[in-house]
């Protein structure tokens, strides 16, 4: 066996681990990691210029393939800085593996230069943790993590590496196991049977049943399953804002994101569904608006891998714990075993229902001004339209987020990626740059604002350095949107700080960073420049776009209402 | 309802960290807390009391067994069982009182372990409404100090946590 350092072991364990991509920033306590990294050509080290960014790249990546996102940082600030990106992957339930250097063993309690408690500082933000107590268990330790973040419900694992850990001169024999045991962690693997055949029963007996699909769909990769059948009973499907292109945007049966900014057609059929098929989601306080009023005659069937998720804020009628996608296709087995269909004329006569509140128009219709202002929902269109809805989409957090998941069409899964959970502003350029980083041949588009690109806009330098033409759609218009729009709503418009003065020539800015700057104020340039934009492959483009201020999303629900309440518009509402 | 819940784990630093992060995280009560290596030493034994509606129970059980270290749980208040604590009392006891101190620590059962001129210590070991009913038997103006271990039990019968 190959005698290696706790370093060189750890190098080589993420190599074994298939790992192709770090995202990191050094310091003193992961110097000797960074050293073994020198050493180990077929990992490629992308160094940030701020350590959340590279939480989030972990997380881009992570979301767009599935697989745990790496993230190496040093003790102390590189710790705590990296402590926004693992509560948004935490939230949302993404895999990452977070390696972070601490100071040594017999320097941790005493205060030394860069120590932070980083496991009791993100315990309640990750999946598991551990700390490296001997060199020897750095491999067990590394596969551990791994399976913990990538099965189950994913999730972030923090790993602190205290620098005598990785001394190079102490050697151990390496080998990296095969699997991971842990005798206490067991995701289950199946639902239980008897509850998937009573929920394919009470499926088939509904009159206005719905599925309700969330984020769970597109991490247990079961957008096939749920597609299947709600082909086969002819089913209505809404998304969350994290299922968004788990069932496919552009179908008939799609009535569109649901929740706060959800569309009418969506929670109005939620509201009168008499059966709601719950898949991979959790009944947010974003989408159920309030738990008092929430679809008063639904019965609830909720699938979800983690069973703390099913009754936690609505009570399930029938629970099934288990993966998604072994739970539909049991479930589709049970569907053809039983054998009957549902009953066609009340199947017709719900989607009768839903077409009449669907009616001709769009999914969510705005008004599109005079014709020279930049609506910021036009600019989303034209983003569909010039990328023949293909691209992967990240955003950042506010308006313009909510405008993405409303005009752009998801028609595939992991495409459209965002901060359902904890919202983090920031996030959606390093997320971005994630993707692209590892689909170089797509589109990838950072849909923002000129709030959120500023939280992260210094890793333009990183995207000079490694080559990571990303297109950022900046719908520029002025002010913190989403909060003016509460101040506009709830207090009288008093806009307390939430507008940007000073704002910086983001297209001087991105020519400063190496990068093409376009800015956009006529209605009529928007198309062609953005096609433009897109047309230059290998550069990155700054689109700094002038929209309407005033503008504010809607359907927008009515605090404590049940689904069906809605402002519709400045003045009117359901 | 009270609810005692009893649940082994793996023994290892930052195990209890978690469980007693989770109720203030998750804003879950916890009224006792009592924790010890078992017999095997990879594995510690932790036993809680907590209040909440059924709902809230159900919760603070899925999200207990979620905790990587929790190998294994039960719910020791949904069967029969035995429930104890133990508690060490300092009472003042001079002239009279001290005969009546001794009747009263009988009747509960409970063991005089110190003396001094002024004061005796009583160990006593029962439920918690045990406890409570002998701290008012004495009378508060009597107690010197009260130190209680917090409730730990056992299911009654065959039932067994263990691996």
């Amino acid at each position: 066996m190959e005698l290696l350092s706790g370093a060189e072991m750890l190098v080589r364990s993420l190599r074994d681990e298939g790992v192709k991509y770090i995202y990191g920033y050094p310091g003193g306590a992961v110097l000797h990691i960074y050293d073994a990294l020198f050493k180990e050509p077929s990992l490629t080290h992308i160094l940030v210029r701020h350590e959340q960014a590279a939480t989030h790249m972990a997380d881009g990546y992570a979301r767009a393939t599935g697989k745990a996102g790496v993230v190496l940082v040093t003790s102390g600030p590189g710790a705590t800085n990296a402590v926004t990106g693992i509560a948004t992957a935490f939230m949302d339930s993404i895999p990452m593996v977070v390696i972070s250097g601490q100071v040594p063993s017999d320097m941790v309690g005493t205060d030394a230069f860069q120590e932070t408690d980083m496991i009791g500082i993100s315990r309640p933000i990750v999946k598991h943790s551990f700390i490296i107590k001997h060199p020897s268990e750095i491999p067990d330790v590394v596969k551990k993590a791994f399976y913990l973040a990538e099965s189950g419900r994913p999730g972030p694992v923090v790993i602190d590496v205290p620098k005598d850990m990785t001394n190079p001169i102490e050697k151990f024999e390496y080998s990296y196991p095969k699997k991971a045991k842990l005798r206490s962690y067991a995701p289950a693997t199946r639902g239980h049977s008897g509850q998937i055949r009573k929920a394919a029963e009470m499926l088939l007996a509904a009159k206005r049943p719905v599925i309700y699909a969330g984020g769970g769909v597109i991490l247990g990769g079961a957008s096939a399953q749920l597609t299947e059948m709600a082909k086969l009973l002819n089913t209505p499907v809404t998304n969350t804002l994290m299922g968004l292109g788990c069932y496919p945007g552009d179908d008939r049966q799609f009535v569109g994101m649901l929740g706060m900014h959800g569309s009418y057609t969506a929670n109005l059929t939620m509201h009168h569904c008499d059966v709601l098929v719950a898949v991979g989601a959790r009944f947010d306080d974003r989408v159920i608006n309030g738990a008092a009023k929430f679809c008063p005659n639904a019965k609830i069937i909720h699938i979800d891998i983690d069973p703390a998720s099913i009754s936690k804020t609505i009570k399930a009628d029938i629970p099934i714990v288990g993966p998604v996608d072994s739970v539909l296709a049991d479930m589709l087995a049970a569907l053809k075993d039983i054998g009957t269909k549902p009953n066609q004329d009340v199947v017709a006569s719900w989607w009768k229902q839903i077409d009449e509140w669907r009616g001709n128009g769009k999914m969510f219709p705005y008004d599109s001004g005079d014709g020279s202002i930049i609506k910021p929902q036009a600019v989303i269109e034209t983003l569909c339209d010039v990328t023949a809805g293909n691209a992967f989409v990240t955003s950042d957090v506010g308006q313009h987020q909510m405008f993405a998941a409303q005009y752009y069409r998801f028609n595939k899964p992991n495409r459209w990626i965002n901060s359902g959970g904890l919202g983090t502003m920031g996030f959606g350029f390093p997320a971005a740059m994630g993707v692209k980083l590892n689909f170089p041949d797509d589109d990838v588009a950072c849909v923002t604002g000129e709030g959120s690109i500023q939280m992260n806009i210094q890793e333009l330098s990183t995207c000079l350095q490694y080559d990571l033409p990303v297109k950022i759609i900046n719908l520029n218009n002025g002010a913190l949107g989403m909060v003016r729009q509460w101040q506009d709503m709830v207090y009288n418009s008093r806009y307390s700080h939430s507008y940007m003065e000073s704002l910086p020539d983001f297209v001087k800015l991105a020519e400063a960073y190496g990068h093409v700057g376009m800015r956009i104020t006529d209605l009529k340039d928007l198309k062609p420049k953005m096609e433009e934009a897109f047309a230059m492959k290998n550069r990155l483009v700054f689109l700094d776009i002038q929209v309407d201020t005033s503008e504010h999303v809607y359907p927008m629900q009515i605090r404590d209402g049940a689904m069906r309440d809605m402002w519709l518009s400045k003045t009117e509402r359901t | 309802m009270r609810h005692i819940i009893s649940l082994l784990m793996e023994n290892e630093p930052g195990a209890l960290s978690r469980v007693i992060g989770l109720f203030s995280q998750r804003n879950y009560n916890i009224e006792s807390l009592t924790v010890a290596t078992t017999e095997d030493p990879t594995l510690s034994r932790l036993t809680l009391t907590t209040i909440g509606r059924e709902e809230v129970i159900e919760q603070i059980t899925k999200n207990l067994n979620k905790l990587i270290e929790v190998v294994k749980l039960v719910d020791l208040s949904e069967s029969a069982h035995i429930e104890r604590e133990l508690m060490l009392v300092k009472i003042k006891a001079s002239g009279a009182q001290r005969a009546e101190i001794k009747r009263t620590a009988d009747i509960f059962r409970g063991q005089i372990v110190d003396v001094s001129p002024s004061l005796y210590t009583v160990q006593l070991a029962g439920t918690t409404d045990k406890l409570d009913s002998f701290i008012q038997a004495i009378g508060p103006a009597s107690i010197l100090e009260v130190v209680r271990s917090g409730v730990t039990g056992i299911a009654r019968g065959d039932k067994v946590l263990s691996l």
